[in-house]
């Protein structure tokens, strides 16, 4: 069994988010990156698909800022290999280019399992899972908390809002897009990490012809005004009521 | 092509879904705009009578037995053909476990680019701009919906779900589906939530109390609210503390991270280890009778009413709002 | 310094846990235990331990350490020195034999997750809060004359003020903060602070079993500090007191170091012209562990208090060595949840009711910690709720009429 886990490290949102001069980007000199949650995710269950049942696991990730600390990290946690992907990845390369490329290194690998965080916040065009499923024709199901695997195939647990569970077959190989591995993420001791800095390798493979071309285009972007303190409704308790009632409409609850 | 939009209705074992309603009242401002029609596309089995009460003008069903329930592959290949044989000037699905997955299928397979996290569609003189919200809401994102024909995949928030309503049902017109095979995807079974508890860092509403609620007897008042709005009780610490809900229910530094997009703050102050866990909160309503109380810095909106004299009318004029 | 255990087919587990205590200083006197128990039941949360310090010594004689690092009682250590302080033989209890277990832990995964958000805070950003690094220094915005930051100053000062993570960054802390710049600036004190150059002392982390990110913490503080030039170092943080003073320097970090209550403590005159007010109230005085028992500083916040035109101090039953751990120790500051569900009730309530029973209207503190725990505690303990909580620190610059 061969899961690769192509990660992506997005803007971390601890830092304040700052707007480019240019307006329709962010600010590369004060951007901090970091591990998409969900990737941690897809990272935990393929070491615990490992674990349970052997095979290797190898994790990709882009190399931006903080690239080797996550890549070190996951090999502390059991993943087997690391691979840099080197090229130029400002911000304007989309999704679709990136997984486009990626498969191409991916296919390569032979996996019998990809797993990617379901979703990332800077999907502007959608997220990583379905566009390299169908870039390496590979099926896709996403939105999973649960995997197990037996013969060829994989029994996911694919969440619907409200709570409802489909349980779903796929033949592998496919793609599974991870909302939560079958256990949160493991905290690995910072003298594994430093372990695995002098243990581990990163191999590096270049990335190229990304083509971003055809994607949305972005004309701006801006902050979303935030109140800096709360618009105090004033009133009996039946005129609040109806005030909170309305409020409950524009804001699409009732 | 055509200057039609056209919307996925999402469906879940016989129910509209709530996001449904939104692309529909997207898709019908958007249609204004480009002067075309808003289709819905109703896949399923047995469904045609299901789409009464969508704002569109009309509906294509597809009705096959093998698309009785969403199973993804099976889904696109649908999709795929009723979308480049016809091809509308966008078409939009949720930005859900259902919608997500199939628009980015789709956008590879047809070649046709995609915008997520869409939160309205606006029209300047003709030309639609799409602003999509980003790294969870604190960066918006507008640009030129790309054309001809763009996927959208739309989350709630800027479009209330009424305006996607109508009370005349549409006409609707059923297609043949293509010669389907069952994929590499198989759909074994649902499984029912657990009855157990809920998850409140995955809630939409939640109605939170805090000390303000004085005793455990009020909390029945609480809970009333939260079923009348749909929504989910969750608490500050000393309300899980004296045992009148679950820890489960905890929201704060030793409880969970929330998020959801109404969080209603009764009789709670506002301490670091509670605030700092729901600032992701998309609206923070609060209820509380000292106007000095730091929930009220991180709150949109706020009254000093008791939370007493005040809940059990809220509860009612919501009542009668959802009738 | 013991970090990882190498477990060897020869040795077993027990065995090799032992040899490893045998290199923390002291660590071979566990040999000499003499089961009496008194460690056991002075601990405040040792009813609840399926090992508390003796009996975690008995099973390692038995060979069954195996079932220590099974069990997540542990951590419910707060590393507050109580079990060392009475130790008739003087074991390492505290940073040696509960500190070295929670390692175990902590490398076997077993790990509380409010403990893991905290830790993980700290590896990513320097702090446990989790708050961004470049805002280290924001509390200070506002205090007049401005706070020196010593990437911005370039040049030498008498005192380096090291902040700390609650000091920087806690809502109920910040204010502290300010109040002690004030007390420093009136007192014309030349001082600086490293601002985004600071990270977490890593103390409570060490304590908590994380001694590699402590080890890390202290080479990215040292390498901060090492580019300047100051006298002295001090803090109003007892955690990052005892980590420049007692575990910086096993690992070649050394400066000299006081609490601000000590440094504070040797200018009571300057301190008393500077006295406008009063403060009206019956004060009583917690000691934090890491200032009180681990460090034996007792007399200077002590002094202080007793300066202040108006104050009457009084003493709780449990005072200096005996004081009651806050509970937020070791870890404990984040393992609230974890606890709640263990003990169904706080270490901290426990202090508001003695300061209560002595009828104290002011609950004086002199750690970060404690202000947060204890104004939480007065909300719970019936009757308690005119218990005001304040650091020293304020309570000096409400004296001077800030
Ligand atoms: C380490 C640590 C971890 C913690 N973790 C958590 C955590 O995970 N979650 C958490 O919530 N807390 C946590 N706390 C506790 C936290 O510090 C606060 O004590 C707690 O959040 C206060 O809860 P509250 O707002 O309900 O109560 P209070 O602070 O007592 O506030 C009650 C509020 O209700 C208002 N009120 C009273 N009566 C009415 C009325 N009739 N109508 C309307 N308003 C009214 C009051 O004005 C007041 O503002 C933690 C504390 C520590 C030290
Ligand atoms: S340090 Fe304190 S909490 Fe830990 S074992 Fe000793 S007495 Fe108990
Ligand atoms: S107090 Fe010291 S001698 Fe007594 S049981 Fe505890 S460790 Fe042993």
């Amino acid at each position: 069994m061969h899961i690769v886990v192509p990660v992506k490290l997005v803007p971390d949102l601890v830092e304040e988010l700052v707007i480019d001069p240019s307006g329709t980007t962010l600010d590369p000199d004060t951007l901090r990156l970091q591990l998409n949650e969900f990737d941690g995710h897809a990272i935990e269950q393929a070491i615990l698909l490992k674990e349970r049942g052997g095979g290797q696991v190898t994790v990709m990730a882009p190399d931006v800022e903080g690239v080797d600390d996550v890549l070190y990290t996951a090999a502390a946690k059991g993943a087997d290999r690391l691979i840099k992907l080197c090229g130029n990845f400002g911000q304007s390369v989309n999704n679709h280019a990136m997984a486009c490329a990626v498969a191409n290194l991916i296919k390569p690998l032979q996996p019998d399992l990809v797993l990617t965080g379901v979703q990332s916040h800077s999907d502007l065009d959608g997220s990583m899972g379905p566009l390299l499923a169908a870039y390496l024709g590979f099926p896709y199901v996403g939105y999973i908390a649960g995997v197990t695997l037996s013969d060829g195939r994989a029994v996911v647990r694919k969440e619907y809002p409200g709570g409802l569970v489909a349980e779903m077959e796929v033949v592998l190989p496919a793609v599974l897009g991870i909302q939560a591995a079958d256990q949160p993420p493991r905290y690995v001791a910072f003298t594994r990490i430093r372990q695995a800095m002098k243990t581990a390798s990163i191999e590096e493979q270049t990335v190229e012809g990304l083509d971003v071309s055809g994607g949305p285009t972005v004309s701006r972007m801006y902050k979303p005004e935030a109140a800096a303190r709360a618009t105090m409704i004033e009133g009996k308790p039946d005129e609040v009521a109806s005030r909170l009632v309305e409020l409950f409409r524009e804001l699409g609850v009732l | 092509m055509s200057q039609d939009i056209y919307v996925i209705i999402e469906h879940l074992r016989g129910q509209i879904a709530d996001i449904s309603y939104v692309l529909c009242a997207a898709a019908r401002q958007m249609a204004a705009a480009s002067g075309g029609n808003v289709v819905g596309l109703l896949l399923g089995h047995n469904v045609k009578d299901l789409a009464q009460d969508v704002a569109v003008d009309r509906v294509l069903a597809v009705d096959d037995p093998l698309l009785a329930n969403f199973v993804p592959d099976v889904y696109q290949q649908v999709l795929a053909n009723l979308i480049s044989a016809s091809a509308p000037r966008a078409v939009l699905f949720g930005d859900t476990s259902i919608g997500a997955e199939l628009a980015g299928a789709l956008s590879v397979q047809l070649g046709l680019p995609l915008v997520s996290y869409c939160r309205n569609v606006r029209a300047d003189d003709g030309r639609l701009t799409y602003v999509s919200q980003l790294c969870g809401g604190k960066v918006m994102v507008e640009g030129e919906l790309p054309a001809p024909t763009a996927l959208v995949a739309m989350v709630p928030g800027g479009y209330q779900a009424e305006q996607g309503k109508s009370t005349q049902p549409p006409p609707v017109e059923t297609v043949a589906p293509p010669a389907l095979a069952a994929g590499r995807i198989t759909l074994k079974q649902y499984i029912e939530p657990e009855s157990g508890d809920v998850d409140i860092s995955k809630e939409a509403i939640l109605v939170s109390v805090g000390r303000g609620i004085q005793n455990a007897d009020n909390i029945e008042l609480v809970r009333e609210l939260a079923e009348a709005i749909g929504g989910v009780v969750s608490a500050s610490r000393p309300v899980v503390d004296q045992g009148w809900l679950p820890t489960t229910r905890l929201v704060g530094k030793s409880g969970k991270r929330v998020k959801p997009r109404l969080y209603l703050a009764l009789g709670i102050s506002g301490a670091p280890e509670h605030a700092e866990a729901i600032t992701d909160s998309q609206t923070i309503i609060a209820v509380n009778t000292d106007a000095s109380a730091p929930i009220f810095d991180i709150a949109r909106y706020g009254t000093t009413l008791d939370l007493l004299d005040l809940v059990p009318v809220l509860t009612e004029k919501v009542r009668q709002a959802k009738q | 310094m013991a970090t990882t255990t190498v477990s060897q087919s020869s040795t077993t587990f027990s065995q090799s846990f032992y040899a490893s205590l045998h290199e923390i200083a002291g660590g071979e006197k566990v040999r000499t235990c003499l089961q009496c128990g008194t460690c056991n039941g002075v601990c405040p949360y040792g009813y609840l331990m399926d090992y508390p310090p003796g009996k975690m010594v008995a099973a390692l004689r038995a060979q069954r350490f195996e079932r220590v690092t099974e069990a997540d009682t542990v951590w419910m250590c707060v590393s507050c020195y109580a079990c060392s302080e009475v130790c008739p033989v003087r074991i390492p209890l505290t940073a040696g034999l509960m500190t070295r277990a929670k390692e175990e832990l902590l490398l076997a995964g077993n790990i509380p997750s409010e403990l893991q958000v905290a830790l993980e805070n700290t590896q990513r950003y320097g702090n446990p809060l989790g708050e961004s690094p470049r805002k280290r220094a924001d509390w200070a915005k506002g205090v007049k004359p401005r706070v020196p930051i010593m990437s911005e100053e370039r040049r030498p000062v008498d005192v380096l003020w090291f902040v700390g993570d609650y000091g920087s960054y806690h809502p109920r802390v910040q204010p502290v903060s300010r109040a002690l710049a004030n007390v420093l600036n009136a007192l014309h004190v030349d001082f600086g602070i490293l601002g985004a150059e600071e990270v977490s002392d890593g103390d409570s982390q060490r304590l908590a079993g994380e001694r590699g990110l402590f080890e890390m913490l202290a080479a990215k503080n040292e390498r901060a500090l090492s580019q300047y030039e100051f006298k002295e170092i001090i803090t109003g943080d007892p955690h990052a007191y005892n980590a420049f003073k007692n575990e910086y320097p096993k690992l070649g970090i050394v400066y000299p170091v006081r609490h601000y209550t000590e440094f504070l403590a040797e200018r009571l005159d300057a301190l008393k012209s500077l006295f406008k007010g009063e403060v009206n109230a019956r004060v009583t005085y917690h000691d934090p562990c890491y200032l009180g028992r681990a460090n034996d500083v007792f007399e200077a916040p002590r002094q202080l208090l007793s300066a202040i035109p108006g104050v009457e101090l009084v003493e709780m039953p449990h005072n200096r060595t005996t004081s009651l751990c806050c509970g937020g120790g070791g870890g404990g500051m984040w393992m609230d949840g974890f606890h709640w569900e263990k003990a169904h009730t706080r270490l901290s309530e426990w202090r508001v009711r003695e300061a209560m029973q002595v009828g104290a209207d002011i609950l004086a503190v002199a750690c970060p910690y404690e202000a947060p725990r204890f104004e939480d505690a007065t909300k719970v303990v019936p009757g308690a709720s005119r218990l005001i909580v304040k650091d020293i620190a304020e309570l000096l610059a409400e004296a001077m009429g800030d």
